[in-house]
């Protein structure tokens, strides 16, 4: 087989197709990362001391733990919780045990979710602690409730300020996602390992993956740049 | 059950100025003590009233049992060293930072009584301008003015605006309606703070230090509308460094130190050659520095 002929039949159809398995394994993983730091972070920033607490263990723990060695557990260790149901209790609690066989769709989004949301939270308190008390004084002197107060002023705030190290983080976790290879997903960095051992083209095969990444970090740069744009406040030598 | 009895049976407590009770004053809030009643007083309740209040940090004591009167169109004027506590007062008497001890009363109604809810309604009745503006960064002039408008009295997005145009066109803004705080002055700030603040029709004005953090060629258009406020018959209680714009405007300075009002009365009468107050002992410092 010709090299061109290698491209159009073999490594670029492969390619697409691990390219949208990897869309589906990032878009998710996003948007579930971005809404457990939320709650975190705004937890962590305001919630009372045993919350805070709480959370900062989980923190802790997803953010100093390898992000491959959780997806081994969440998808070959988990399922052994339920074996072990099974042995303690009888193939009656099957329905339950079967809950801790993740898929490796599910295992893969729920460790970059999880792990993603701790890094997020951090972005998130650090903006909300970045946004001075005067405003919130202001608004609660206007007549605000605590939670209004919070939401129509502090939040806006520090959501532009948590802006750029959230998409940051988005940008980590398209490239992280490749690790969902080793749950046996056949996304784009499976795919292309999957042809390249079939067909000893190595160089070809890596070359053209991380062409693939850079396409999709380029367009996830690019949406970012014109989203902090676009929240950007006139005048604002800090936001704009 | 226990503290409505204890309401019943608890004799009415002192007030400055009660007939039945002379030189009594009032009684500083502690829990399980009788609630300091206005009602109590046959006098008409002064627009508000600010009784004992006192706050602590830590072991530092912020303020000890300040009490204060403000009548429907007074301007009191507070004045004194930095640190003294006239900042930490104002936030009391707005419940900000609620006192440790003592309460407010906005037309007779304590606030310590109220819910949190209530509270709310108790803090819009009250209008704050603050040093340091503290407008809605990411919102424009005209929304900063609307958004209590729409969000804290519901009201219909085009009644907040045109409101909120009115406010700005008293303070001379109408025409900056759409610019957002980092384009604006700071004078022109602190005007859409004062809009802000007038839009929500409170019933006093806590005025804390409004024209410290300017320009001095941008305090006088500030000055203009606190005095144009006074002259409408706006009751207020300001904090300033301006003597010379005070004196002026008001009938009563309250100089504080140390968390305590410790001389109050007339400029004519603390400020007299030879008085020997320390009222005019600070205000000669503080024209040395500011020339006049």
């Amino acid at each position: 087989m010709g090299t061109l002929e290698f491209y159009r039949t073999v490594l670029f159809p492969a390619l697409n197709k691990g390219l949208w398995v990897s869309i589906q394994i990032i878009v998710p993983s996003a948007v579930l990362g971005v809404a457990i730091g939320i709650l975190a972070g705004v937890g962590r920033s305001l919630g009372t001391s045993r919350l805070s607490r709480a959370l900062d263990a989980y923190v802790a723990v997803f953010r100093g733990t390898p992000l491959v060695v959780q997806l081994m557990m969440w998808y070959y260790g988990l399922p052994t919780v339920g074996v072990f149901l099974e042995s303690q209790f009888g193939p009656g609690v099957s329905p339950l045990s079967s809950l801790f066989r993740l898929s490796p769709y599910a295992s893969s989004v729920t460790a970059f979710a999880l792990c993603s949301g701790a890094y997020q939270s951090e972005y998130i308190r650090g903006a909300l602690l970045s946004i001075k008390k005067g405003q919130y004084m202001a608004a609660l002197s206007l007549g605000f409730t605590r939670a209004q107060a919070f939401w129509r002023i502090t939040a806006p705030a520090a959501a532009r300020r948590a802006l750029p190290g959230c998409g940051n983080e988005i940008i980590y976790l398209i490239k992280y996602s490749s690790l969902a290879m080793i749950v046996t997903m056949s996304e784009l960095t499976g795919q292309a390992k999957g042809i390249a051992t079939m067909y000893f083209r190595y160089l070809e095969c890596y070359l053209a993956t991380a062409g693939y990444y850079l396409a999709l970090v380029t367009l996830a740069t690019w949406l970012l740049s014109w989203m902090e744009r676009r929240l950007a406040i006139p005048g604002d030598p800090g936001l704009s | 059950m226990t503290a409505q009895l204890q309401k019943a049976t608890a004799p009415p407590a002192g007030r400055p100025g009660d007939p039945e009770r002379p030189g009594a004053t009032c009684t500083p809030y502690a829990p399980g003590a009788p609630p300091v009643t206005a009602a109590a007083s046959p006098a008409p309740p002064h627009l508000l009233e600010a009784c004992g209040i006192t706050k602590t940090m830590g072991d530092k004591i912020l303020l000890h049992e300040v009490s204060l009167t403000l009548d429907r169109g007074d301007l009191k004027v507070l004045i004194g060293p930095s640190g003294g506590g006239k900042s930490t007062l104002l936030q009391c008497i707005h419940f900000l930072n609620p006192p440790d001890g003592g309460d407010v009363f906005l037309d007779g109604e304590s606030a310590r009584d109220m819910s949190r809810m209530n509270i709310c309604l108790f803090r819009r009745e009250i209008g704050m301008i603050f040093q340091d503006f503290n407008l809605f960064d990411h919102l424009t002039a005209r929304d900063n003015v609307a958004v209590a408008l729409r969000r804290v009295k519901g009201w219909a997005k085009r009644e907040a605006y045109d409101r909120a145009m009115a406010e700005l066109d008293r303070v001379g803004l109408a025409s900056r309606a759409d610019l957002y705080p980092a384009q604006l002055s700071g004078g022109q700030k602190q005007r859409v703070s004062i809009a802000r603040a007038l839009a929500m029709d409170p019933k006093v004005m806590l005025l804390d230090e409004p024209t410290s953090a300017l320009d001095p060629e941008l305090i006088g258009e500030v000055l203009k509308v606190i005095q144009d406020l006074h002259e409408g018959g706006m009751t207020m209680l300001m904090v300033t460094h301006q003597v010379g714009f005070a004196r002026h405007m008001t009938k009563e300075f309250l100089f504080m130190e140390s968390g305590r009002i410790t001389e109050s009365g007339s400029p004519e009468e603390l400020l007299r050659d030879g008085s020997g107050s320390r009222t005019s002992d600070f205000c000669s410092k503080l024209s040395e520095i500011q020339g006049g």
